[in-house]
C-alpha cells in the first residue's frame, strides 16, 4: 500500500472563547494581549492524521506547517505535542499583515511538491477570517481531488473514502491518492497534549523559513477599507410568563 | 434559494447578469432559470458528469466559460455547493475570493462578517475577475418574470473527474427549509436528551409552521442532526422569528442567528448571554414553558 506522507497546515488565531474587539482606528481586530490558540478545525486535522497512524496505516510522517508571525511557532509545538513528527514555520513579518488564503494555498502547493506529500488535511475554515477557501484553492492549484467538510475518512490502499457534511445531510465520495481533505467538527475529538508529550515535542525538529526562501509571490489582492463593530441588538426585555411572551411577540409582529 | 440570492446580489452591480447551469436536463433548468428576475442570459451545459456538482470537473467547466465570456464578477451562494466549488474556481483564475458577503458597496468593494460575525469587514479587491460567495439571508428575492433570458449552450471542456460520488443521506423533512424559513425554533443543551428534543421541539415548530434548528451542544450530544446546526460553523439564519429554548447563547451560536428580526428565548438561567440579544426573554424551566407555549399557540 502507498505510504502516507501527510501535511497538516495549522493557524494561530484568537482563542474561540474570546470576544474580539475592533481597534480604535477601525482598521483591524485588536490582537495585542489577547489569548491566541490553534484554530479549532486545525486541531481536528492533526488529530485525524495521528489517528490514521494509530489505525496502523503506513504513515511515513506528519508534517505540521504554519505561516505567520514569530509566535505562530507555539501552535506548531502544540501540533507536535499532539503527535505530528516535525514542524515547518514560514515566518511572516507582522507589519505585512495577514496572508490571504490564495497566498497560503500557493505556499502549501510549494511545500507539497518539495516535501512530496500525498495527503493534506486542513481545517475547513479558520475562525478569524471565516473564509473557508484554502483547502479548495490548494486542491485546485495541485489539480488534486478534494473532500471538504469531512466527517469520516477511510483510507484503504490508495483509495480514500470520505463522508462530507453538506446542506441537509451527508454525502460520500471516493478518490485515489493524492488528496486534499478539510475537516468538519464532526470528524473527531482532538486529544489533549499530555505533559510528557509536550516535553518530547520540544525535541522534535521545527524548521523556520522566510518568505524569501519560499520564493512565492504573495502580492495582496484585498485591501481592508474598514473594520466595524456589528450593529448592537437592543435585547434584554424579559417577560413574566408564556402569555407575556405571546403578547410581546404579537406586538413585534413576529406572530 | 442561494442561487437566487446570488442573482439578487449580482443585479446590484447594474450590469447584465448571466446564469450558469450544468448537468442532466440542464436546458430545462435553464428555461426555468430564465424566469428569474434579473437574468439576461442563461448558459447551459448538458452533461450528466456535472450532476453532483463535483468541483474537480465543475471548476474547470466554469473557468472555461468564464474566460470565454470575459465575466468580471462571479457570484454563487455561500451554500455547501458554493463553499466547496468557488475557491477552486478562484484559484484556477488566480483570484482571491471574497466569501459570504452581506453587502455590496461598489464594483470592487464588498462587506462581509468576520470573527463569527463579531466584526464587519469592508474590503476592496484589485482582482480583475472577482469571485464572490453571497450570504443567502442578506440578499433575498423571490421575484420571477416572463422568460426573457436568452438561452445559450456553453462550452464543455469535459475534464476528467478523479472523484467518484458514492451516495448521500439527506435528512427528509416536511418542514420549511432551515436556511430560508420565516420562523425557526431552536433547541440546545438544556433539552437534556434526544427524546426530550423530539418530544418538545417538533410540536412547537408545527404550531408555528417553523423550521427546527439546534445549537452545536445539542448536535454534539446527539439530540439533533448536524444539518440542523445554527452558528458560525453551521447554518446562518435570519428569520422573522427565532425562538430558542435551552440555548445559552455562545458567540459561535449568535453568529448564525443574530440577524433574525425578532429573537425570543426561554432559559432557566437569567444571566445566560442569549438574553442580551433576545427581544423577548422568558426565565423559566423549558420543560414547563415549551409545552405551555405550544398549547397556547395551537389554540390561538
Amino acid at each position: 500500500m502507498t505510504s502516507l506522507k501527510i501535511l497538516v497546515p495549522v493557524k494561530r488565531v484568537i482563542d474561540y472563547a474570546v470576544k474580539p474587539r475592533v481597534n480604535k482606528t477601525s482598521t483591524a481586530i485588536e490582537t495585542a494581549n489577547v489569548k491566541h490558540s490553534m484554530n479549532p478545525f486545525d486541531e481536528l486535522s492533526i488529530e485525524e492524521a495521528v489517528r490514521l497512524r494509530e489505525r496502523s496505516l503506513p504513515v511515513t510522517d506528519i508534517l505540521a506547517f504554519t505561516a505567520g508571525p514569530a509566535k505562530s511557532s507555539d501552535v506548531l509545538r502544540t501540533a507536535l505535542a499532539m503527535g505530528a513528527d516535525r514542524g515547518m514555520h514560514v515566518v511572516v513579518d507582522e507589519k505585512k499583515g495577514e496572508l490571504e488564503p490564495l497566498g497560503v494555498a500557493k505556499l502549501l502547493q510549494k511545500v507539497v511538491m518539495e516535501e512530496e506529500r500525498n495527503v493534506v488535511i486542513l481545517g475547513k475554515q479558520s475562525i478569524d477570517d471565516d473564509a473557508n477557501q484554502t483547502g479548495q484553492m490548494l486542491a485546485g492549484l495541485l489539480n488534486w481531488p478534494q473532500a471538504t467538510q469531512a466527517s469520516k475518512v477511510d483510507i484503504e490502499d490508495d483509495t480514500v473514502t470520505v463522508t462530507r457534511e453538506v446542506d441537509g445531510g451527508v454525502e460520500t465520495l471516493r478518490a485515489k491518492l493524492p488528496i486534499v481533505i478539510t475537516t468538519d467538527l464532526r470528524l473527531n475529538e482532538p486529544r489533549y497534549a499530555s505533559l510528557p508529550n509536550i516535553m518530547k515535542a520540544k525535541k522534535k525538529p521545527l524548521v523556520k523559513k522566510t518568505m524569501e526562501e519560499m520564493g512565492v509571490d504573495l502580492g495582496k489582492r484585498l485591501q481592508t477599507v474598514k473594520v466595524q463593530e456589528p450593529p448592537a441588538r437592543k435585547g434584554g426585555e424579559k417577560v413574566e410568563d408564556v402569555d407575556g411572551m405571546i403578547r410581546k411577540l404579537k406586538e413585534l409582529g413576529a406572530l | 434559494m442561494s442561487s437566487l440570492a446570488a442573482v439578487t446580489a449580482a443585479m446590484k452591480l447594474g450590469g447584465p447578469v448571466t446564469g450558469f447551469v450544468a448537468g442532466s436536463g440542464a436546458k430545462a433548468v435553464a428555461e426555468e432559470a430564465g424566469k428569474v428576475k434579473g437574468l439576461n442570459k442563461v448558459i447551459y451545459v448538458e452533461n450528466g458528469a456535472y450532476d453532483k456538482g463535483l468541483p474537480e470537473n465543475f471548476a474547470p467547466l466554469l473557468v472555461e466559460n468564464i474566460k470565454k465570456e470575459g465575466f468580471t464578477h462571479i457570484f454563487a451562494g455561500h451554500s455547501a455547493f458554493g463553499k466547496n466549488l468557488m475557491p477552486r474556481v478562484a484559484a484556477l483564475l488566480d483570484s482571491q475570493q471574497i466569501s459570504d458577503i452581506t453587502a455590496i458597496e461598489g464594483e470592487d468593494t464588498f462587506v462581509r462578517p468576520i470573527y463569527a460575525g463579531n466584526a464587519i469587514l469592508t474590503v476592496k479587491t484589485s482582482d480583475a475577475t472577482k469571485v464572490i460567495t453571497v450570504r443567502g439571508t442578506a440578499f433575498t428575492s423571490d421575484e420571477t418574470q416572463e422568460g426573457t433570458a436568452e438561452l445559450v449552450e456553453g462550452t464543455d471542456p469535459k475534464s476528467a473527474c478523479p472523484t467518484e460520488w458514492i451516495s448521500e443521506d439527506l435528512a427528509k423533512s416536511d418542514r420549511p427549509d432551515l436556511a430560508t424559513a420565516s420562523k425557526v425554533v431552536s433547541g440546545g443543551r438544556g433539552l437534556k436528551s434526544k427524546e426530550e428534543f423530539d418530544r418538545l421541539m417538533p410540536p412547537l415548530a408545527d404550531a408555528l409552521g417553523a423550521a427546527i434548528g439546534a445549537s452545536r451542544a445539542a448536535v454534539d450530544s446527539g439530540f439533533a442532526d448536524n444539518s440542523l446546526q445554527v452558528g458560525q460553523t453551521g447554518k446562518n439564519v435570519a428569520p422573522q422569528l427565532y425562538l430558542c429554548a435551552g440555548i445559552s447563547g455562545a458567540i459561535q451560536h449568535l453568529a448564525g442567528m443574530k440577524d433574525s428580526k425578532v429573537i425570543a428565548a426561554i432559559n432557566k438561567d437569567p444571566d445566560a448571554p442569549i438574553f442580551q440579544v433576545a427581544d423577548v426573554g422568558l426565565v423559566g424551566d423549558l420543560f414547563e414553558k415549551v409545552p405551555e407555549l405550544t398549547e397556547k399557540l395551537k389554540n390561538a
